[in-house]
């Protein structure tokens, strides 16, 4: 009777050990396999896992682009690695340097089709606090498209999306209705300055 | 009978003993202070200033001396005047003058030569007389030598104004004249030499302006600048007035219509889209000033002037505060059948040190340039009612801009040309990207964008006249040209 009691006890514990993993493994699923999850609730990289990536912020003046070397996160594929730089660059730039993307912009989806294109999908902060003038509309979007091209091998071109909607333009001037493709005219003819960011 | 005679000696007495005193135009003083005049009065053919009054731009005492004479103290140094003599002594060196200094009506008066020849050598700062222009200027402001030739140059009139030493120079071109205004505190202008039917004046104003004026029969007006080590020089061409078909001896009629200059071309219809409107501010400018405000205003400018001066008909996109989607700011150009498109906008940055014009024409991207290629090969060549054949290209709405590429950069390279010297330009002041507004435009299209207005300078410039004059003039310029060298007739 004792024997058969603790059998019992034993595989309680064992079915609600096997239970509380499920649930576990399901959140752990559900949270990174979400595309639509916003930034700031992703979880932290691993602290040793990284790669250099060049961003392309605006240079001091705002008139020019300058690529920069960044430590971004590892991640695993073209796709999830191509999430986790556009994410660095949503962030805040190093100084000098001076962001030529809307504070507050996130972003809500990132995938690669088979021929090639990327698929950048932001909120629309992009739009509605972007401060206007073609000029200013350029270093947006081509801050986006030249690090996405440089970065990732195979893209070619790159498709803005609002919201999960196509646009028109960021701010009325630049035509993203169409996959755009790398444009160095922008970027300040330099080498690459040293890392900035750790 | 003796009394009448008595009064006429006497009379003819006073008249020979006392001088003759009258009052000229004012002398202008230049300082750092300002602008301000110094009176002076023609005593005996010689002009003469009061010395009380020169003590108002350079700190002196007077101290009459037992001798009559009087002595001038600046800055602990002393200029002596001995009484009745045409010259002084200054700090211990003689200078001669034209003429002693004199007392009248209990102020001490010293000719005009007393200024650069005896004060300024005790003065602690540069004094100078630039006796052409009036001008007595006292320290270290720019007060450059303008001289100004007006000649015959072909059929047409040239007017050159040489500045030296050179200062920067901005050209303004409006309807009636062209105002060449100068970066400096005034300027010494002298005589004009020439004259010309196509001007009607030329004449310098305070602070440092120089103003030609046009005849109502001028022709178009080109101007340049130029400048060497020594002199900024200002070039303004002015064409022949257009003739009658048929000219003969007779006189001009009294009340001549107005002039259109014949120049349109092959340029019909201009289409002028001012940027952003209603919920669409556009960019906000550092004093508030909105993109969407300027757009409007230089496009209702430019609207007058290209169809007063060229007889073009042209066409906005929108004439009051309403967003306007860009297809159809599209549709209005194409189905205007516009022969050229010009849209307006200001820029943002976020260094308010950022200034300078920008010109865009639309940059293909693969899919244009293949349209682009196509365009020609899938030409139709239709029967039409009457006989013949008419071709049609067909090309994609959305990517109508393909075809007029070429064009845009050329009308781009011309605005950037007539902004030169007039407006500044950003470092590449033509740049192609692919721009929503022109995508689909079945016509040579660009896209100015006219100056920052995030900068104070450039706002203040976009929403004051003058700022507004000046671009206006610079887009007639490049539409003139592009007009002039349009074939005639389009083919739509």
């Amino acid at each position: 009777m004792k024997r058969t009691l603790l059998f019992g006890l034993a595989g309680f514990t064992a079915l609600a050990l096997l239970a509380w993993g499920v649930n576990v493994g399901l959140q752990y699923l559900a949270r990174t396999e979400s595309p639509d999850a916003p930034v700031a609730a992703a979880p932290p990289p691993a602290p040793t896992a990284h790669i250099t990536a060049t961003l392309f912020y605006g240079a001091r003046e705002g008139l020019l682009l300058q690529p920069v070397r960044v430590e971004v996160p590892l991640a695993e594929g073209a796709v999830a690695q191509g999430r986790q730089i556009v994410r660095a660059l949503l962030q805040p730039p190093p100084a000098p340097y001076v962001s030529v993307i809307p504070a507050g912009t996130t972003l809500k989806a990132f995938y690669v089709t088979s021929n090639g294109d990327a698929f950048v999908d932001l909120s629309s902060d992009i739009t509605a606090k972007h401060p206007g003038g073609t000029h200013a509309e350029l270093l947006t979007v081509y801050a986006i498209v030249n690090t996405i091209t440089t970065n990732l091998q195979g893209v070619q071109r790159v498709q803005l999306l609002v919201d999960g909607h196509e646009a028109d333009s960021v701010a009325g001037h630049v035509d993203v209705r169409r996959p755009l493709e790398r444009d160095l005219a922008l970027v300040r003819q330099e080498p690459p300055s040293s890392p900035a960011v750790q | 009978m003796r009394v009448p005679a008595a009064t006429a000696v006497l009379l003819a007495l006073l008249l020979t003993s006392l001088p003759l005193a009258q009052s000229p135009a004012p002398i202008g003083v230049v300082s750092a202070a300002g602008r301000r005049v110094l009176s002076t009065v023609i005593v005996n053919d010689q002009e003469y200033v009061a010395l009380d009054d020169v003590a108002a731009f350079v700190p002196l005492t007077i101290r009459e001396d037992r001798q009559g004479g009087v002595s001038v103290i600046v800055r602990g140094k002393s200029i002596v005047a001995p009484r009745d003599r045409a010259l002084v002594s200054v700090d211990g060196r003689v200078v001669a003058l034209p003429a002693p200094l004199t007392r009248m009506g209990g102020r001490w008066l010293a000719p005009v030569d007393f200024l650069p020849r005896a004060l300024a050598l005790v003065a602690d700062s540069r004094i100078e007389y630039r006796r052409g222009s009036r001008l007595l200027v006292i320290g270290t402001v720019r007060v450059p030598r303008v001289t100004t030739r007006v000649e015959p140059a072909g059929t047409g009139t040239r007017v050159t104004v040489e500045v030296a030493p050179p200062t920067g120079v901005m050209t303004i071109t409006d309807a009636d004249r062209v105002v060449v205004r100068l970066d400096a505190d005034a300027i010494d202008f002298a005589p004009v030499t020439g004259t010309s039917p196509a001007i009607t004046q030329v004449r310098g104003d305070a602070p440092a302006t120089v103003t030609i004026g046009l005849a109502p029969s001028a022709g178009d007006v080109r101007a340049s600048t130029s400048n060497t080590d020594t002199t900024a020089r200002v070039v303004i061409d002015i064409t022949a007035p257009a003739q009658a078909p048929e000219s003969s001896a007779a006189p001009p009629p009294a009340a001549a219509p107005p002039v259109l200059t014949p120049s349109k071309g092959g340029v019909q219809t201009v289409v002028l889209d001012p940027g952003h409107g209603g919920d669409d501010s556009g960019v906000r400018g550092a004093g508030g000033t909105l993109e969407k405000q300027v757009t409007l205003e230089v496009a209702r400018r430019l609207k007058t002037v290209l169809e007063a001066r060229m007889g073009v008909r042209v066409v906005l996109t929108r004439d009051d505060d309403r967003l306007v989607a860009p297809d159809e700011r599209t549709a209005t150009a194409n189905n205007a059948k516009g022969d050229l498109f010009v849209s307006l906008h200001m820029s943002s940055s976020p260094a308010p040190a950022t200034t300078g014009a920008t010109v865009y024409f639309m940059r293909l991207d693969r899919e244009g340039e293949e349209t682009r290629r196509e365009a020609g090969a899938q030409a139709l060549s239709l029967p039409v009612l009457g006989g013949g054949t008419r071709v049609i290209e067909t090309i994609r709405w959305d990517l109508a801009q393909a075809r007029h590429v070429d064009d845009s950069g050329r009308l781009a390279n011309l605005l950037a040309a007539a902004l030169e010297g007039h407006v500044p330009t950003m470092p590449q002041p033509v740049q192609s990207a692919p721009l929503r507004v022109l995508a689909g435009l079945n016509m040579p299209a660009v896209l100015f964008e006219m100056g920052y207005l995030t900068n104070p300078g450039q706002e203040k410039s976009a929403t004051g006249d003058e700022g507004r004059t000046v671009l206006v003039q610079a887009i007639y310029d490049a539409v003139n040209r592009f007009a002039l060298a349009a074939p005639a007739g389009r083919q739509p």
